[in-house]
């Protein structure tokens, strides 16, 4: 049987959602269920502008490329980066079709300010891997730009955070394998989740269906 | 819970849908008859043999808007979907258990226990809000009698002791509902249920809450990502939205049939609404129909304590909280479907 490998791959994007929450995650992944909220509309706005695949700017030292596709066969992840820049350096790598090497890093556009979480920082760590795979080259920072305080701040990509990208990366695959849905603790983050009216998140909490009917019928 | 937005119905003939930016513009030739916000809508039902432009359809189909078409009269023409967005494994979950009777019937046995038990309550209601009006003593025994037909219907094990059982009930149900119309008795009076086609005016009204009602449950159901056409219950037919149907019916009784009385009951409604034609038919007018749409959307409106969430929602949304409910059963996170038991 001949298995086409990138058929496995999962969106990269999900990380940020299976940091958040992995039934959230599911929910969108696996089940494909999405509800258009004020949230996802401001972040496809803020998108737009770094969503023109392959545009390429130069700027001195430095060669600017947004949309760039990436993927990953250690994490079986794909998507896109928003932006990568290459900034010439002697310990750099070579591009094709350009003169001289370069570093390599990749910065994201988040809607908000910087959250108490992780997920956006594991997202980040992810794409570097990704390049880092697709470049042969070493990642070591990347930059997340914060559209509220328009602001980017500096990432190192540490081990640690790679190794957490693995072990989400493979949990996501799990599931994914099983299609299966996970109920899980809920908490006052489900406030600001955007599907809430699909997972019913107090579902979990109540008592069995038998002993509804049982009670309404006794009554 | 999720904002109860509104249906459009569009009852004047030959009225033509189109886009207009983000809103629907109602067109009969060159002229505009109106034009409504498309976020506010969650449904549009047209009756009458009216068109829609595609790019209204793909709009629609995009943003989770169901558009169905329907004759003049309330007949299924047709109904737009887009490419299948739907949930696949639940979907497929639910293919799965509409072949295994063993499985579907665990789940058409709540929904018939629902059923029962909503038309017993619909009769202890009467019993109690109108003891000088109807024969107490004859709706407490049919009460009891669905009671122990409630007992059968919780030990069934086969589809078709749940079909017998819910036969049987809706025959001692029957025999009291005519009771239950308590003003302009010589003009509405109910002595069994005529369908193909209704042939009286309490038929006719109630034909068209049964489908008004399952065009907003099988609305609900695609919503929540399930086929509101394999059922259960219901067998699978050409055009019939079985899942649809199966799940209204434990709304029948409380939902449709006490709106149907309410409005003969408060003279909402008179003789003058209805027409019989040569055949024995009775249909509604055109005034009539637009007074049940808006009378339903009111009834929609109202507010009630979900039994098994305990969350206060609107009747609008009873259809699609139950659809949530059962997606939720069929993905393993409940241990039972939980019928809408109404008291
Ligand atoms: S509502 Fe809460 S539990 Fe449900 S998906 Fe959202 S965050 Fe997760």
């Amino acid at each position: 049987m001949v298995v086409n490998d990138e058929d496995r791959y999962l969106m990269l994007s999900g990380l940020q959602h299976f940091q958040f929450c992995k039934r959230q995650w599911a929910l969108i992944h696996i089940e494909q269920q999405w509800e258009e909220n004020v949230r996802t509309i401001e972040g496809q706005h803020l998108h737009h502008k770094a969503d023109q695949p392959f545009l390429k700017e130069k700027r001195r030292d430095k060669l600017i490329v947004r949309a760039m596709p990436i993927q990953s066969k250690e994490l079986q992840l794909s998507g896109t980066c928003d932006v990568v820049e290459f900034i010439q350096d002697p310990d750099g790598v070579g591009l094709a079709g350009v003169e001289g090497t370069y570093k390599v890093y990749p910065v994201e556009y988040k809607r908000g300010k910087p959250k108490k979480g992780d997920e956006d920082v594991i997202q980040l760590a992810a794409q570097a891997m990704c390049l880092e795979e697709m470049m042969l080259c070493r990642v070591d920072t990347g930059y997340i730009f914060y559209n509220e305080i328009k602001h980017r701040i500096e990432v190192p990509i540490s081990d640690m955070l790679r190794d957490q990208v693995k072990q989400m990366a493979a949990e996501m695959h799990h599931y994914y394998d099983k299609r299966h849905t996970p109920k899980v603790k809920t908490g006052p983050f489900c406030k600001n989740c955007s599907l809430q009216h699909i997972c019913v998140p107090n579902l979990m909490h109540k008592r069995s269906v038998q002993s509804y009917i049982e009670g309404r019928l006794g009554e | 819970m999720r904002k109860l937005l509104n249906t459009l119905y569009v009852t004047q003939p030959d009225t033509y849908l189109a886009l207009d930016g983000d809103n629907v513009l109602l067109l009969k030739g060159d002229e505009k008859l109106g034009r409504l916000p498309l976020h506010n809508l969650e449904a549009i039902i047209s009756f009458g043999y009216t068109g829609a432009s595609p790019a209204l359809m793909g709009y629609c189909a995009d943003r989770n808007i169901a558009i169905t078409f329907l004759t003049q009269s309330g007949r299924f023409l047709a109904r737009v979907i887009g490419e299948s967005r739907g949930n696949v494994v639940l979907r497929k979950t639910q293919y799965r258990i509409s072949d295994n009777e063993e499985e579907a019937t665990k789940i058409a046995r709540n929904f018939i226990t629902g059923k029962v038990y909503n038309h017993k309550w619909v009769l202890e209601r009467m019993t109690r809000d109108y003891p000088l009006r109807i024969d107490v003593e004859q709706f407490k025994i049919v009460s009891g009698q669905l009671s122990d037909i409630l007992r059968e219907v919780r030990n069934s094990v086969s589809m078709e002791s749940l079909r017998g059982w819910e036969g049987q009930a809706a025959v001692y149900y029957n025999r009291v509902f005519d009771q239950m119309i308590l003003q302009q008795k010589e003009d509405f009076f109910f002595h069994g249920r005529s369908r193909r086609p209704p042939k009286d005016n309490v038929n006719a009204m109630l034909s068209f809450a049964y489908t008004l009602l399952a065009k907003d449950t099988a609305a609900a159901l695609e919503t929540v990502g399930l086929d509101a056409y394999v059922g259960f219950m219901h067998q699978d037919r050409p055009g019939r939205a079985s899942l649809a149907l199966d799940l209204m019916e434990e709304l029948r009784g409380i939902y449709a049939d006490r709106f149907v009385l309410s409005l003969i009951n408060r003279k909402e409604v008179t003789a003058s609404d209805f027409v019989t034609k040569e055949n024995g038919a009775v249909l509604m007018t055109d005034e009539a129909r637009k007074t049940f749409l808006k009378a339903w959307q009111t009834k929609k409106q109202e507010s009630i304590t979900h039994p098994y969430l305990g969350e206060k929602i609107s009747w609008g949304l009873v259809p699609y909280v139950q659809s949530l409910l059962l997606a939720r059963f069929l993905r393993g996170d409940l241990d039972e479907y939980p019928p809408f038991l109404w008291k």
